[in-house]
């Protein structure tokens, strides 16, 4: 059933705002169509993985993850020769168990999004639903806030950040959120344009409700879906960011064992030592796919209207 | 359309302003450069001198002044390091990037729109499935590591590809690769879709019917229509992931000499002049090119164009 006509990208109501040019996104492979509705069972099971190891970290990992011992460095996995069943995919160069490390990271990858996400998306979702519900100037001054927010380099940003001070979570969170916000905000103005037109908001208008209890109380729940949905979505691209900040060394700070920080510690043993690499890489590729895929999935079934709102960056 | 461009170049402006501000509170909170400068034998009196000296005893206001009109003369100071004027060592980088970016566009293009015409055309073939998973697996790997493995693959075991440097066209292979993987798989998935589109359209089906050759069909009449959304998008795809973090990604993994590794280098050296710079020309890099792919963008759709008369 499709939804009202709704220009979720921000443009409507606002013919001279910049055109959002978020292509016509790709539409899903309709050779798959069967594919795609299907429920993911791949990511779901990826995903549930993942929130497992996080959550049981300690008690999964047999090693700690940032003490290793020196005596047992660069012991490849289990499978080559000197490998050994103690390191199922090796040590690094401090002896430090990798299966450990990247069980271990994946607190930090999903602890990172949470936060971060949850942060933007109150910021964001405050600027669109009052923006939205004003509308006028107010509108205009939040939506010409919300243009220049996305129009940020923001690795940039946070390389001068870095630069300044010392790499550090609160930092990492700080920078993706200032990146992240806009995109809320301009999915949920869109949504509240939508929701304001509907008679139960006007009859709470005319019972003399405030704003404020108009706002709460009856639009959020409105545009607690679409929230859910662009959530998911950043997901993978704030376990990205996180991973290239960390890759630079101007994310999460060593010795944490964060996935990217892992990836850059391999760097120098590519040649000797490729597992040190190649692993906490597969696991972020894995999160990210898997969650990228049921991002699309929960496009699909909960909320028909954010289908065209698909593009990422 | 006037207004329409005055209001966007006015918020690119804006958008720089801001960058240019948040540069400014960042130094200035990380303390007082006075400090680095002197060792500790300095008295009261030379801390006193050099701060006049530098500017630094008059109101914040005034100072963030002077500091934008130097930018805006394109005067970034003197690197610590080397005391050479901070623009030659921009100038001399920025060649690399530049080089490294055009490479990996085209290739990103000669990989996005020929595979997306032929997954079009042969929808639901094992190829299709194929490009399916090249333009899923692109937006979901992290650059950096494929770089990395890229390096393992080609440069480790098989050795026939330099592991980094800048040099012939076998050094530019791997980081072009890597640099544009990402927004080959976007326009791998444009392309499919616009061309289905345009597939079903009823003049495709009239040149059919016409009796023209199925590739005159597919390539003048078919790709000529679908390409505009495909080449607006790819530049600005590519705008947005080289200047937001790509080149120092890329080039920090392929040790390629460009502006994005300078930028790396210097904060190791803690030469914060080049950090400064680097970030503003690539911030400034990335925000025109953005609004010169919006310009573009709106003259060749018509719809916009009319919206903002």
């Amino acid at each position: 059933m499709p939804g009202p006509d709704v220009d979720v990208m921000g443009g409507s109501g606002r013919p001279s705002s910049p055109p959002t040019l978020a292509p016509a996104p790709a539409k899903p492979w309709r050779g798959s169509v069967r594919a795609y509705r299907a429920y993911p069972w791949f990511a779901a099971s990826v995903l549930g993985a993942l929130v497992v190891c996080a959550v049981f970290a300690p008690w999964l990992s047999a090693q700690s993850p940032t003490d290793g011992d020196i005596t047992m460095k660069l012991i490849p996995p289990i499978w080559m020769e000197r490998g050994t069943s103690e390191h199922p995919l090796g040590t690094d160069r401090f002896g430090r168990d990798v299966l450990s490390r990247i069980i271990h990271g994946s607190r930090i990858s999903l602890l990172v999004s949470l936060i971060a996400i949850v942060v933007a998306g109150s910021i964001g979702t405050t600027v669109g639903l009052i923006a939205g519900y004003r509308g006028g100037i107010t509108d205009t001054l939040l939506m010409r806030l919300t243009d220049i927010g996305l129009s940020l380099p923001t690795i940039l940003i946070a390389v001068v950040i870095v630069a300044v001070s010392e790499p550090s979570f609160r930092n990492v969170i700080l920078v993706i959120a200032l990146l992240l916000w806009p995109r809320f905000a301009r999915q949920v103005r869109g949504e509240t344009l939508a929701v304001k037109e509907q008679d139960f908001v006007a009859l709470a208008v005319v019972a003399g409700r405030s704003s404020t209890w108009i706002i709460t109380r009856h639009i959020f729940p409105n545009v607690i879906p679409t929230l859910l949905v662009i959530s998911t979505l950043q997901v993978g691209y704030v376990v990205l960011l996180e991973g290239t900040l960390s890759f630079l060394g101007v994310g999460v700070p060593p010795p944490n064992p964060a996935w990217g920080l892992m990836i850059a510690d391999g760097r120098g043993f590519l040649a000797t030592a490729w597992w040190i690499s190649l692993f906490p890489g597969l696991a972020m590729l894995l999160t990210v796919l898997a969650v990228n895929l049921m991002g699309d999935w929960l496009r699909d079934h909960l909320d028909p209207k954010l289908r065209q709102a698909g593009a990422r960056v | 359309m006037t207004r329409y461009l005055a209001g966007r170049l006015a918020q690119t402006v804006l958008s720089m302003l801001v960058v240019i501000s948040i540069v400014f509170v960042l130094t200035r909170l990380s303390g007082n450069p006075v400090d680095l400068l002197l060792d500790a034998n300095a008295t009261e009196q030379d801390h006193a001198i050099l701060m006049h000296h530098l500017g630094l005893d008059r109101p914040m206001p005034v100072q963030y002044l002077i500091y934008v009109k130097n930018i805006a003369l394109g005067d970034f100071g003197n690197s610590v390091l080397t005391r050479r004027p901070v623009t030659e060592h921009i100038w001399e980088r920025l060649p690399a990037t530049a080089e490294l970016g055009f490479v990996a566009m085209a290739l990103s293009v000669l990989i996005g729109v020929p595979l997306g015409m032929y997954s079009a055309v042969h929808r639901g073939s094992p190829l299709d499935s194929g490009a399916r998973i090249f333009a899923v697996l692109g937006q979901s790997m992290p650059p950096f590591w494929l770089g990395l493995m890229l390096i393992l693959l080609f440069g480790v075991l098989l050795g026939v590809l330099p592991a980094g440097g800048r040099g012939g066209i076998q050094h530019i292979i791997l980081p072009a690769f890597t640099l544009g993987y990402f927004t080959s798989a976007a326009i791998l998935r444009l392309t499919r879709s616009a061309m289905l589109e345009v597939l079903g359209s009823d003049y495709i089906k009239f040149a059919r019917l016409k009796g023209l050759h199925e590739q005159i069909v597919l390539w003048k009449h078919g790709l000529k229509n679908a390409l505009l959304p495909v080449v607006t998008f790819a530049v600005m795809l590519f705008v947005q992931f080289l200047f937001l973090g790509g080149a120092v990604v890329t080039e920090t993994v392929f040790a390629w000499p460009g502006l994005g590794r300078l930028i790396l280098e210097s904060i190791t050296t803690r030469d914060y002049p080049i950090v400064q710079a680097g970030v503003l020309v690539l911030s400034a890099l990335y925000l025109t090119g953005n609004l010169f792919v919006d310009v573009l963008y709106s003259y060749l759709n018509p719809r916009i164009r009319r919206a903002g008369a």
